[in-house]
């Protein structure tokens, strides 16, 4: 079956999963992950540089830039000022003018700050940014950050490292009938059925980190989730047999011996 | 502390080093601080008072008195 391109802002990927670059016990096991992954876009965090121990070796050296799009976010930012300051930095960091944009409204949950999301995502647009929000699962919230520019939308399917799934289905599938810009779903992925669920769900694409890297077998895992992600757009593609509450037989009922 | 040594205190400069106090003894340029702390300019990004810097600046920037310095870079991150 073919399938429409998966295009953010223009830009085509040849993966709908994106992968991140945190919590890995080594980079190297990062950088076999990324390979069993096939995701060509990366999230990274952008943080200032260890002055007094200079050993530490750089991500970036273990990232093929040759086939990955760098995403740098703004995850740890609490304010909007410190959310646009942070993406500026990304910026003159890297090579691109996109931003994964997080504001954070509270510590122990991670849950975005809508009001202060939507505030930087309206001056990261008018700066030339492409500005893909990391979001609550709220339709509404997904509307106005569409309405301020955003060039996709990436609802939480649960808290950020939860690993609990999609907690909130009906609303993802609301956010998908609104969206008209892609929708990625990105946190709370824990396993490869979540992610294909995302995806059945309509979803253009799932960003995950802490469910590969976190993973027993982080290699092994980024492998199940690109096989997961496949499937699910698969399948959504395919176009689901309605649910019912009693059977219906899949082999004929005539001809049956004996009777 | 002789005389020597305060006159060679007095003239270090101070700048907030990525919110910490570090010292130079002369004026340098951002590249020449790079340099210094071993740093490759093409993998940082650097906000000079609050002011990002282009990288092709960096040798042009000079870092004075009481200057606020933040250089940054990617990390690992999801």
């Amino acid at each position: 079956m073919t399938d429409s391109p998966f295009v953010i802002a223009g830009r085509t990927f040849a993966s709908r999963l994106i992968v991140g670059t945190g919590k890995y016990s080594s980079h190297a096991v990062m950088a076999q992950a990324h390979a069993a992954s096939g995701a060509d876009m990366v999230t990274v965090a952008v943080r200032r540089v260890n002055i007094s121990d200079r050993s530490k070796e750089s991500l970036l050296d273990y990232i093929d830039t040759a086939r990955m799009f760098i995403l740098p976010n703004t995850a740890g930012c609490y304010t909007a000022d410190e959310a646009v300051r942070t993406a500026r930095l990304g910026r003159e960091a890297g090579l691109s003018n996109w931003v994964k944009l997080e504001v954070i409204g509270d510590e122990r949950t991670l849950f975005p700050d809508n009001e202060a999301l939507i505030e930087a995502t309206k001056v990261l647009v008018k700066d030339g940014f492409v500005v893909l929000p990391y979001t609550n699962d709220d339709p509404i919230a997904c509307r106005k950050l569409e309405d301020a520019g955003a060039a996709a939308v990436m609802p939480l399917g649960a808290p950020i490292g939860s690993g609990l799934g999609i907690q909130n289905v009906n609303n993802m599938r609301i956010i998908r009938e609104f969206a008209r810009v892609p929708l990625i779903v990105d946190a709370g992925v824990g396993t490869a059925s979540d992610a294909a669920l995302a995806m059945e769900l309509g979803a253009d694409g799932v960003l995950m980190n802490t469910a590969i890297a976190g993973a027993e077998q982080p290699v092994a895992m980024a492998q199940a989730m690109k096989h997961a992600v496949i499937a699910g757009r698969l399948a959504y593609l395919a176009g689901r047999i309605p649910r019912k509450m009693y059977a219906t037989a899949s082999s004929p009922v005539e001809g049956l011996v004996g009777r | 502390m002789t005389y020597a040594d305060f006159e060679q205190y007095a003239d270090l400069l101070t700048i907030i080093l990525n919110g910490e106090r570090y010292e130079l003894d002369e004026p340098i340029s951002v590249a020449g601080l790079l340099a210094r702390l071993e740093i490759d300019p093409r993998r940082v990004a650097i906000e000079h008072n609050l002011t990002i810097i282009k990288r092709q600046t960096f040798p042009e920037v000079v870092i004075g008195e009481g200057d606020r310095l933040e250089i940054v870079n990617f990390v690992g991150g999801g």
